[in-house]
């Protein structure tokens, strides 16, 4: 139900204490893993107000990832677009690459304080295996890393990268042998191994706690851009665009501006081939409400509530699922969710690469393309921030491939 | 309220002194067609109740053997409405045997839960477990499954806190399905003496006849668990017997019988 104005202002956006936001979220797991999320509750509820864990997450985020992380004007695209100023929040140039290290680096001090020696992760195309892999390293845990047995071939140069880091990677062949198998074989681990073991989730997905924690350890991008858009330009941006799969960057832009209902906000999905065609990743725009992977949420599920298979070009996007508080912003009409085709992507990609010398990850690219229409639509004294949430090296053989280049 | 097929099962068995012996299968795995004929093999067995898995595509909280039995049966066109028409199918000669049907809720919730409990009643199904619905998200599934008198049977592990456990207990209506092992189904070791001193500790919190699963393999298993729980659980060896037979299904009901027939001797015999 789309709320009023006013009362989007006033809302505190903090889910129950079941972890529901609206009618999203919540725990639905089994009966095995209630204790443990239990436990990871209440851990968090105590450490995120501990001045010593806030002080080493921030000195962390500044002296091993390099945050904060530049505003930058995107002056030569805003100019070739002829609309509203653009601006990148440069995620890309956080150590490893992505926002994703912002998260890991909170988990994994997570299970310092909590006295976890061992972490474990689930990973699809390898981003968040390595920078799972990458803090650990520098907190001395080991790193138990499961991905699919198919990504695992498709993604050699993570797998070394999360063996160079000292990680053990573990080929999952059960199902799809891909995101979701890794997934329940984290799960499996985490059940049979809680005493000593943290589990860090790579989104803002799956049961209560993590959606709020993820967010939580995200929301810096979107603190920072609030300090940043007064500096350079004196006010909040116009508009926020984030891509959105499990939803972990966009709801890191989003939270902080959440009140600030004079900032339009849009989340884009990956519409794959086209939202009228089966073959997308675009819960918010075409799914509807279920229960996946311990949500309620968005789905993307056949008449008879099986999980359907989706496609996009990007890997970190391909998930049938999406965070439950994207769901919420939906439903209550404080964020709008479009979609942005593969092909839509692909041409941001080489558009930015090109006029303003960033080669974004194809993930990105989907925000990058909705941007661009979105920019056009407004006018040269507004301004819109979009999430330049991963660098591009990592697609490169993704794109050549698909360009018909071979690179050996 | 009237007791259900269940609650009058287990009621029979308590006066007679015998423990409940309850096998899990997947309903169309391999295929439809076998299983109503797996289903009168396992009572002919000695089933006492049968519990019948609705497949889901992303069974979170099962090991890899059920997980490929699920894919199995939805590679084989097996559907929510197709669960459904084998219980149907199953009840024209069998009317006696319990029922529950075990799965995840998101099929549930794309059928509608009150049309669900509705035909689910309908067809002759006594109980519903739904493994990824503690009682914390009840939502309206609770109300119509009432309406209808299905049990609903929930879940308790070795990490369940006591006060959890009242809750449960409070919500459960059957059995209580206590899993025995800290690791998902199929896991691979069954600790007895750590058995019975959780069940014991269990009935301090609970009034429900506790039955014991994930981990029962051999018919020692099921006669050690039902030296102390008021039933085994057998999934996992099960579904790996139909996985082995998938490409000669005709000879599943009798290999799963032989399977049974020990388990249910042994647990005669020490109870």
């Amino acid at each position: 139900m789309a709320l009023k104005e006013q009362e989007l202002r006033t809302l505190d956006y903090e889910p129950d204490t079941g972890g529901h936001f609206g009618d999203y979220g919540g725990r639905y797991v089994s009966e095995t893993l209630m204790a443990a999320l239990n436990e990871l509750d209440q851990n968090y509820r105590k450490l995120k107000n501990d001045p010593g864990f806030k002080c080493e997450f921030d000195a962390d985020l500044a002296y091993f990832v390099g945050r904060p992380s530049p505003l930058y004007h995107a002056e030569r695209w805003s100019k070739t677009v002829g609309g509203a100023q653009i601006y990148f929040k440069r995620e890309d140039l956080n150590h490893t690459g992505a926002h994703k290290v912002n998260n890991t680096i909170g988990q994994a001090l997570l299970a310092k304080y909590s006295g976890k020696p061992r972490v474990i992760a689930e990973t699809g195309a390898g981003q968040h295996g390595v920078a799972s892999a990458t803090v650990a390293a520098r907190l001395g845990l080991e790193c138990v890393v499961y991905m699919g047995a198919d990504d695992v071939e498709r993604q050699s140069p993570n797998v070394y990268r999360m063996k160079l880091l000292g990680a053990e990677v573990v080929p999952v062949e059960s199902g799809s042998r891909t995101l979701k198998d890794a997934l329940n074989e984290a799960m499996r681990d985490w059940v049979t191994n809680v005493d000593n073991t943290f589990y860090i989730i790579g989104t803002v997905a799956g049961p209560s706690p993590y959606p709020q924690l993820v967010r939580d350890f995200n929301a810096v991008v979107g603190r920072e851009v609030k300090w940043q858009s007064r500096e350079i330009f004196g006010k909040y941006p116009d508009a926020l665009v984030a891509c959105v799969g499990g939803g972990s960057n966009a709801i890191g832009l989003f939270y902080p501006f959440l009140r600030d209902t004079e900032v339009a906000i849009y989340g884009v999905e990956a519409a794959g081939r086209g939202l009228s065609t089966n073959e997308h990743a675009a819960p918010l725009c075409s799914g509807r409400p279920g229960v996946l992977h311990g949500a309620k949420t968005y789905l993307m599920d056949n008449s008879d509530g099986q999980i359907a298979h989706t496609h996009s070009v990007s890997a970190g996007l391909d998930y049938p699922g999406v965070g439950p508080e994207h769901a919420y912003l939906k439903d209550i009409g404080r964020a709008k969710y479009v979609g942005a085709t593969d092909e839509e992507a692909l041409a941001a990609f080489h558009e930015i690469s090109q006029v303003e010398g960033i080669i974004p990850a194809l993930e990105t690219a989907h925000a990058l393309a909705y941007t661009k229409k979105l920019a056009a639509s407004m006018q040269p004294d507004q301004t819109i921030v979009c999430n330049m949430s991963g660098r591009g090296d990592k697609d490169i053989f993704t794109v050549a491939r698909m360009e018909g280049i071979s690179l050996t | 309220m009237s007791s259900s097929r269940i609650q009058q099962r287990m009621e029979a068995l308590k006066i007679s002194g015998r423990k409940a012996l309850i096998p899990y299968i997947v309903a169309g795995d391999p295929m439809s067609t076998v299983t109503v004929p797996a289903m009168h093999a396992i009572v002919e067995a000695g089933a006492d109740i049968i519990e019948l898995g609705m497949p889901f595509s992303d069974p979170f909280a099962d090991g890899p053997v059920n997980q490929r039995g699920a894919e199995r049966a939805i590679n084989g066109g097996m559907t929510l409405a197709g669960v459904l028409k084998v219980v149907s199918e199953f009840r024209k000669d069998d009317n006696d045997t319990p029922i529950v049907l075990m799965g995840y809720l998101n099929p549930l919730l794309a059928m509608g839960e009150i049309i669900f409990c509705e035909a689910a009643a309908r067809a002759g199904v006594d109980g519903l477990l739904i493994v990824d619905m503690p009682p914390e998200e009840e939502g309206s599934l609770v109300q119509s499954a009432k309406t209808h008198g299905l049990d609903l049977i929930y879940l308790a592990a070795p990490t369940t806190t006591d006060e959890r456990l009242r809750a449960i207990g409070r919500a459960t209506s059957g059995y209580l399905y206590y899993v025995s092992l800290k690791g998902i189904t199929g896991s691979s070791k069954l600790d007895i003496s750590d058995v019975s001193q959780r069940v014991a500790h269990m009935r301090q919190h609970v009034s429900v006849p506790i039955c014991v699963g994930f981990g029962i393999r051999t018919a020692q298993d099921a006669a050690a668990v039902s030296s102390t729980a008021d039933g085994s659980i057998v999934g996992t060896v099960l579904v790996s017997q139909v996985e082995a037979l998938a490409d000669q299904p005709e000879k599943i009901p009798n290999a799963l019988k032989a399977i049974l027939e020990p388990m249910r001797q042994a647990i005669d015999t020490n109870g």
